[in-house]
């Protein structure tokens, strides 16, 4: 598991100056627009998210859900968004161990923000997902008052 | 460039640690000089505390059920020092076991069971409820357990909250005041030891202002209860401090209750250990200095770094080891999570010496290694986790790890 996961680090660390250059970049291929958010996304995990489930994802046994390769990380982002936007209080289980500390609400975040972590997330660690967009966030913001 | 250069250097750190990193039987446990470990069982899956009884017989308190038995009885039958029986009973997950007057105890997180041990034989069909409908939140739900010689059983029931604010773990959200959890949660409670299906109004809230002590054990020699709070997380967030300082804080405390009814203050107070002071949380209007109404709340007897989790507590009462580590408090540090952005600490076994009942020194790290590298980010790096401590007839030292249940005895050869 160690050896799996130090990997993805490592390609997370490596991965970045490459994001620069892209962004720096004009074209706006659908490639960049990824990496760009990508980007973004991870500067919000490193202040939002980093400290409970820790720099790989791997999080913490019994508190913090690890975001490495579940069925929440990779399934419904509507139900991602509300997790970010209500956090969460209840016990999730995955792989038959459960995680349960609080995860405070991150409503301050805004749609962007949201949209370009989750889309950090569901590529990061492991993941390779769709990504999220501004316009999915919102509709959900919508609908969780 | 500054930033390539930094994001260079952090994967050549990277790839050097994974090239280090060890296999579980690779990793070697560093003691002091005289001292060897053996590895006496392993893979018993989340092994948290552990007890010896006089006969040498081990029993370990597994945190969930699995082939069969969330308690493991380790026994040498034919006396060649190596364990070759092994069994499994219990069918509830937990942390808390204990041995007193021809009795086991055990933890789940709610409730505490004993056994009869005729001769030496745990009576398992028969378990009796002592205590029950404990409040076992999402967090800090383990019950740990320690016996008096007055016939008092000793229960950590943990807080389910970090620091009792009405939003939990909201950065900025003020504290509930008073705070409702330290009703049934917060402390320890004590309850007779041979009295059947006791809960909270059968017991006494023994000591108070306790978060979440997981690491607990009776010291005879003072004949009061001694316990290892874990202290709150997220304090670095308020940037009172540069976060090099901030991440040591608040001190995981070791406390003394002296008397029942002791307050050691949390959720209103913490221990800052840079000005030796019991201070306001923020939560509450402090600023990491401001006394306020922690004045006269109940200081640590000693202070350790901050998030190192310390699950196991031992005072050593055999002989076996040298004159230094009689009458001291060995200590088992689980490892930290909230250390972000600094790397992770503990992940170790410390001992605090101790003389005519106060400790006589700082503490210092005696057994070391159980992460298998060096420069942990994630707790999940760390290959073991020390979690309970128990001392054997021989006066051998034992050492578990939650994570994939290892099993470390420890002795003093003098070579």
């Amino acid at each position: 598991m160690v050896l799996l996961l130090i990997p993805t680090v490592l390609k997370a660390q490596t991965k970045k100056p490459v994001i620069k250059t892209s962004t720096a970049n004009t074209a706006a291929s659908s490639t960049n627009t990824l990496k760009a958010s990508i980007g973004r996304g991870k500067a919000v995990y490193a202040k939002y998210c980093l400290t409970c489930h820790q720099v790989d994802g791997s999080g913490v046994i019994n508190l913090n859900p690890p975001l490495t390769q579940t069925k929440w990380t990779l399934g419904s982002k509507t139900v991602l968004i509300q997790q970010i936007l209500k956090g969460s209080s209840g016990k999730i289980e995955i792989d038959g161990d459960t995680f349960s500390n609080t995860m405070p609400p991150l409503k301050v975040l805004t749609d962007q923000q949201i949209a370009d972590v989750l889309t950090y997330v569901r590529n990061s660690f492991g993941n390779k997902a769709s990504a999220v967009s501004v316009g999915e966030v919102k509709s959900v913001r919508i609908k969780v008052k | 460039m500054k930033r390539l250069l930094l994001i260079l250097v952090l994967a050549l750190v990277f790839t050097a640690t994974n090239i280090f990193a060890q296999t579980p039987d690779q990793v070697k446990i560093v003691l002091p000089t005289g001292f060897s470990s053996d590895v006496i069982a392993k893979n018993l899956d989340r092994a948290r505390h552990i007890v010896v009884n006089s006969n040498g017989d081990i029993y370990i308190k597994i945190a969930r059920v699995r082939r069969g038995g969330a308690i493991v009885r380790l026994s040498d039958k034919n006396g060649d020092g190596k364990i070759d029986d092994t069994t499994r009973f219990g069918n509830y997950g937990g942390t808390g076991i204990g041995i007193k007057n021809g009795y086991l105890y055990a933890a789940s997180n709610t409730q505490v069971y004993r056994y009869k041990l005729n001769n030496n034989i745990p009576d398992t069909a028969n378990p009796e409820i002592i205590v029950k409908d404990l409040v076992a939140g999402r967090q800090h739900e383990t019950k740990s357990i320690t016996l008096d010689n007055s016939g008092n059983i000793y229960v950590t029931i943990g807080a389910p909250s970090n620091a009792c604010q009405l939003q939990d773990r909201v950065t900025g959200a003020p504290g509930q005041d008073p705070c409702p959890l330290l009703e049934k949660t917060g402390g320890i409670w004590q309850f007779k030891a041979d009295k059947k299906d006791q809960s909270y109004a059968d017991g006494i809230r023994y000591a108070t202002g306790i978060r979440n002590a997981v690491g607990l054990d009776w010291n005879n020699q003072t004949n009061t209860l001694f316990a290892m709070q874990h202290g709150r997380d997220g304090l670095q967030d308020y940037h009172f401090y540069p976060d090099s300082v901030s991440v040591e804080l608040p001190a995981e405390e070791m406390l003394e209750v002296t008397k029942a009814g002791d307050n050691f203050g949390w959720p209103y107070c913490f221990y800052n250990q840079v000005i030796n002071k019991k201070v306001l949380n923020p939560e509450y209007g402090g600023d990491a200095k401001t006394v306020g109404r922690c004045d006269g709340v109940k200081s640590p007897v000693m202070a350790f770094p901050g998030h190192m989790a310390p699950n196991g507590m031992l005072f050593y009462t055999g002989t076996q080891f040298p004159e230094k580590y009689r009458g001291g408090a060995f200590v088992a540090l689980h490892g930290s999570w909230n250390r972000a952005p600094l790397e992770q600490k503990g992940f170790l076994v410390a001992f605090v010496p101790f003389k005519n009942g106060k400790p006589s020194g700082d503490w210092e790290i005696f057994a070391n290694g159980f992460a298998g590298k060096e420069n942990i980010t994630t707790p999940n790096q760390a290959i073991f986790r020390p979690c309970g401590l128990a001392q054997g007839p021989d006066g051998s030292l034992y050492v578990t790890d939650d994570t994939k249940g290892y099993v470390w005895k420890i002795s003093f050869s003098g070579k």
